[in-house]
């Protein structure tokens, strides 16, 4: 057993990762909570919106986090068009219709952008990127410590919109009761349209915080797919309160894989995570199925 | 032929079957009535393995057969069909009722020949090669019959094969499933359409909020004053009655 | 019968190409379509007659190729004997996820989605352990020999490829008459009204997983003996998987010829594009990826169902002729 002054610094990286890929299975949860759909597409979506941070970066010389302005609306407008123009059309009654076609979505958008943009990893130069801070004796990046921030900040927004608005309410209440909702005037396709979207909108979210300490390249989403879908599992699916802690369960899982099995091995917690609880506990730990 | 004891099922607080005691013998055609959500399908349910009973015991043929798989209760020779009829849509109404026949017959010839068979017995030969989801109500429920049919059974549960058809062609069904019954296989039905009850049944019972209220005859069951309350609520029996004596 | 000559027929007309095209680079172009055939037929057994979509076919694919690669390599075993091993190990991979999927109820998009991850973990097991050479992959000495299932001509590799594909075939041909298949069918559709006939659900559909695991292993040991070089991103990745599946649904699912159609639909688009386009990397992908999404949106049910009268439902049509004769007989 390695002392605390390994392990502390391994779960705190653990948790500040773990509520990143909560950010990430936010969208992911919303979406199959509301439309019962599961979303394949997801980690190649994150690619895109990692890409729009960096070329803003790049071009315009946007600060990541100023891309928050952005982004978000653009990946919003982006998964709102996508549900109305291709997913909604897709199902045919059929579920594993809708995953085919986000797989086909992901590979498309996945090798457009290697077409565009190579298989080159880039990266974006802060002057905070490399500061860190200092918690209970680890040193934590700051990028991260602020993207630990943002994904509990966005969680609670979400949480509150869902509960206090007009149109979080729709959403709910078509989440819960479809024709019912239909009876009494809620235009369903609208509101799936915009749960796709806010969903894709959160992964904007997510891109801008991530892209300070991390990295895209075409192929980037694909390491988050499992991993978010692990999280959604975890956390009951349509949970938000569930992927944030799942998010966390997760990092903190990888981060001690990693430290006793090596990088490479640390990663099968997570897919026996994934693997168990959808054999025994479908439900999710803490959530209930819908 | 089959003897149900004590059988009980709950879904969460309400008790869907509640105590049924049943003996059915070998032979002829009875019937299992009452109102809606009385309980029927889920005894058949029960019954047939689809759902665990929570209490009670299932014997067929001498046989404890409770809580086993259905495809294993199928096996042994007691069938049912579907209320919500459940064709294999996309697949001929040949190519349904052969996957009953094939409970018995591993050759592929042998049981497309025993569909046709037996679709001839429920009047579908003129649809062999149409999609069973192209067919009516009423075909569709005949397929419901054929496909159970054609696997040779022993006891035959029928649920509401009627529901749904117009009068004529619930008289073209009654003289189909009168002629299952003579080629030697026993019958317990569903139903809710009364005349056939009354046409084709040796034997009744009536259920109601999941416990068996009456049982007899079905003539004298139609007179009993607990099952008109069950069916058309609490007073209405007295109410009929003076109704005669003032006629 | 006529299914049979047809199959016949066009793997016989396969079989001879060798001997007409000079070219090693049009006959490894047809070789990669009938590799796609393949393994887009082993998927369809399970998940166009049985149902069950998998996203992690590379499973069995993987499994198949390591096994016959280690028993050279650390044991020495001789790779014949290990193409036997290669493919019983992949169906019994195909019947073990599906006694521990199926057991534990998993359907539709969990299923599909538990398969990838397994073969996720097959990946990083592969990546971690060293008798399967780690992250560097694992070679395999050359030595073009038929005893050492190498072959100098690519036209070796060719027949040997061929002479598995056309088994796969072959064993779906088979199905497609048989009660397994009925049954399988029947579970497809509807589940519990293939229980109310006896049907045993779960075990139909372990059949059909260690059946479509057989023949992705076995495409894995091809895919060894071929290249003579694996890792595990290229046993255990997305490729084959997607592929795989790919091919089926292009193609047609749940059909005899399906697979085949999607394999040389998809390949002769392939090449079309390089053509148009050079060689762009990503390019391919971008097509099929759109393929697939324009196939789910607009025609389901595949390419064969264009010709519905034609292959796919070649049996049905023929069942409905032989009727109207015996009926015209008896006016």
């Amino acid at each position: 057993m390695p002392d605390m002054t390994i392990l502390w610094p391994a779960i705190l990286n653990g948790v500040t990762t773990g509520a990143l890929y909560a950010l990430i299975a936010l969208g992911l949860t919303l979406i199959y909570g509301v439309l019962h759909i599961i979303n394949f597409a997801h980690g190649a979506l994150l690619m895109v919106g990692l890409y729009a941070v960096y070329f803003l970066w790049r071009f315009l010389g946007l600060d990541p986090y100023v891309s928050l302005l952005i982004v978000p609306p653009l990946m919003f407008a982006l998964g709102y068009g996508l549900q109305r123009g291709l997913i909604t059309r897709a199902g045919h009654g059929r579920d594993e219709n809708i995953l085919l076609v986000t797989l086909g979505l992901s590979i498309i958008l996945e090798n457009l952008a290697l077409m565009a943009f190579s298989s080159d990893t880039q990266t974006v130069d802060t002057a905070y990127g490399f500061s860190t801070l200092d918690v209970l004796g680890a040193f934590v990046p700051v990028p991260k410590v602020v993207a630990f921030g943002g994904a509990v900040a966005t969680a609670l927004a979400l949480w509150a919109f869902m509960a206090r608005t007009d149109l979080g309410r729709a959403i709910r209440a078509v989440a819960k009761e479809k024709k019912g909702a239909q009876l009494v005037g809620i235009d369903v396709n609208h509101v799936y349209a915009m749960s796709f979207g806010i969903g894709i909108g959160v992964l904007g979210i997510a891109a801008c915080l991530l892209m300070p300490s991390y990295y895209v390249n075409p192929s980037v989403g694909h390491g988050f797919v499992l991993i978010a879908f692990t999280i959604v599992v975890l956390g009951g699916m349509g949970s938000f309160v569930g992927a944030l802690i799942g998010g966390v369960i997760i990092g903190v899982v990888e981060a001690l894989g990693g430290l006793f099995l090596g990088a490479s091995l640390g990663q099968i917690g997570i897919f026996a995570i994934f693997i168990l609880i959808l054999l025994f506990r479908p439900q999710g730990l803490l959530g209930r199925l819908q | 032929m089959l003897e149900v004891t004590a059988l009980t099922k709950r879904f969460g607080g309400l008790v869907a079957v509640d105590g049924v005691n049943l003996s059915l013998p070998a032979g002829g055609i009875s019937a299992l009535i009452g109102p809606n959500g009385a309980g029927k399908t889920t005894l058949f349910a029960l019954i047939t393995g689809f759902h665990r009973p929570d209490g009670g015991c299932v014997r067929f043929q001498g046989r404890d057969v409770t809580g086993e798989k259905p495809f294993r209760i199928a096996r042994a020779g007691m069938v049912r069909t579907f209320q919500i009829v459940q064709p294999f849509a996309g697949q001929t109404v040949r190519e349904n009722i052969a996957v009953g026949a094939h409970m018995h017959l591993s050759d592929r010839a042998e049981a497309l020949a025993r569909a046709e068979e037996v679709a001839r017995a429920v009047g579908l030969s003129d649809r062999l090669d149409r999609d069973a989801a192209d067919l009516t109500v009423a075909g569709r429920k005949r397929l419901e019959v054929a496909r159970a049919l054609a696997t040779d059974p022993k006891l035959l549960l029928l649920d509401e094969v009627m529901a749904g058809l117009n009068p004529s062609e619930i008289r073209d069904v009654i003289p189909v499933i009168r002629a299952i019954r003579d080629s030697g296989v026993t019958i317990l039905l569903i139903e809710h359409v009364m005349q056939a009850v009354m046409e084709l049944s040796d034997h009744a019972w009536v259920l109601n909020q999941g416990r068996l209220i009456a049982e007899g005859a079905p003539r004298a069951l139609a007179a009993d004053p607990a099952v008109i309350e069950a069916y058309l609520g609490h007073g209405m029996a007295e109410r009929l009655a003076k109704g005669a004596a003032h006629a | 019968m006529k299914r049979l000559a047809v199959l016949v027929a066009i793997f016989a007309g396969l079989g001879l190409l060798p001997l007409l095209v000079g070219s090693d680079f049009w006959l490894n172009a047809i070789m990669l379509a009938l590799f796609s055939a393949l393994i887009g037929q082993a998927w369809n057994i399970a998940g166009g007659y049985a149902g069950q979509f998998s996203f992690g076919h590379a499973l069995f694919f993987g499994i198949g190729a390591y096994a016959v690669a280690v028993l050279q390599v650390d044991l020495g075993i001789n790779p014949w004997l290990g193409m036997l091993v290669g493919g019983a190990l992949g169906a019994g991979a195909g019947a073990a996820l599906g006694w521990l999927t199926f057991r534990y109820g998993l359907r539709g998009s969990y299923f599909a989605l538990v398969t990838l991850a397994f073969a996720e973990v097959f990946r990083i097991l592969a990546n971690s352990t060293p008798f399967t050479g780690a992250g560097e992959g694992i070679l395999i000495k050359l030595n073009p020999h038929p005893a050492m299932l190498q072959f100098k001509a690519l036209s070796g590799y060719y027949w040997l490829l061929l002479a598995l594909t056309f088994a796969c075939f072959l064993s779906v041909w088979w199905l497609e008459r048989s009660r397994l298949g009925a049954q399988m069918l029947a579970v497809r559709d509807n589940e519990d009204a293939a229980a109310a006939v006896g049907v045993d659900a779960f075990a139909v559909k372990l059949k059909a997983m260690a059946l479509s695991g057989l023949f992705m292993g076995l495409a894995g040991v091809f895919y060894t003996q071929r290249y003579l070089y694996l890792d595990p991103g290229l046993a255990f990745g997305p490729t084959q998987s997607v592929e795989a599946l790919l091919v089926a649904i292009v193609g047609g699912i749940g059909t005899l010829f399906g697979p085949l159609l999607g394999a040389f639909a998809l390949h002769l688009l392939g090449e079309a594009a390089q053509t148009a386009l050079g060689d762009v990397p990503g390019a391919n992908m971008v097509i099929y990826g759109t393929v697939l999404v324009v196939m789910v949106l607009f025609l389901p049910r595949g390419l064969a169902s264009l010709g519905k009268a034609g292959l796919g439902k070649a049996g049905g049509r023929r069942q409905g002729l032989r009727r109207r004769k015996r009926r015209a007989k008896d006016a």
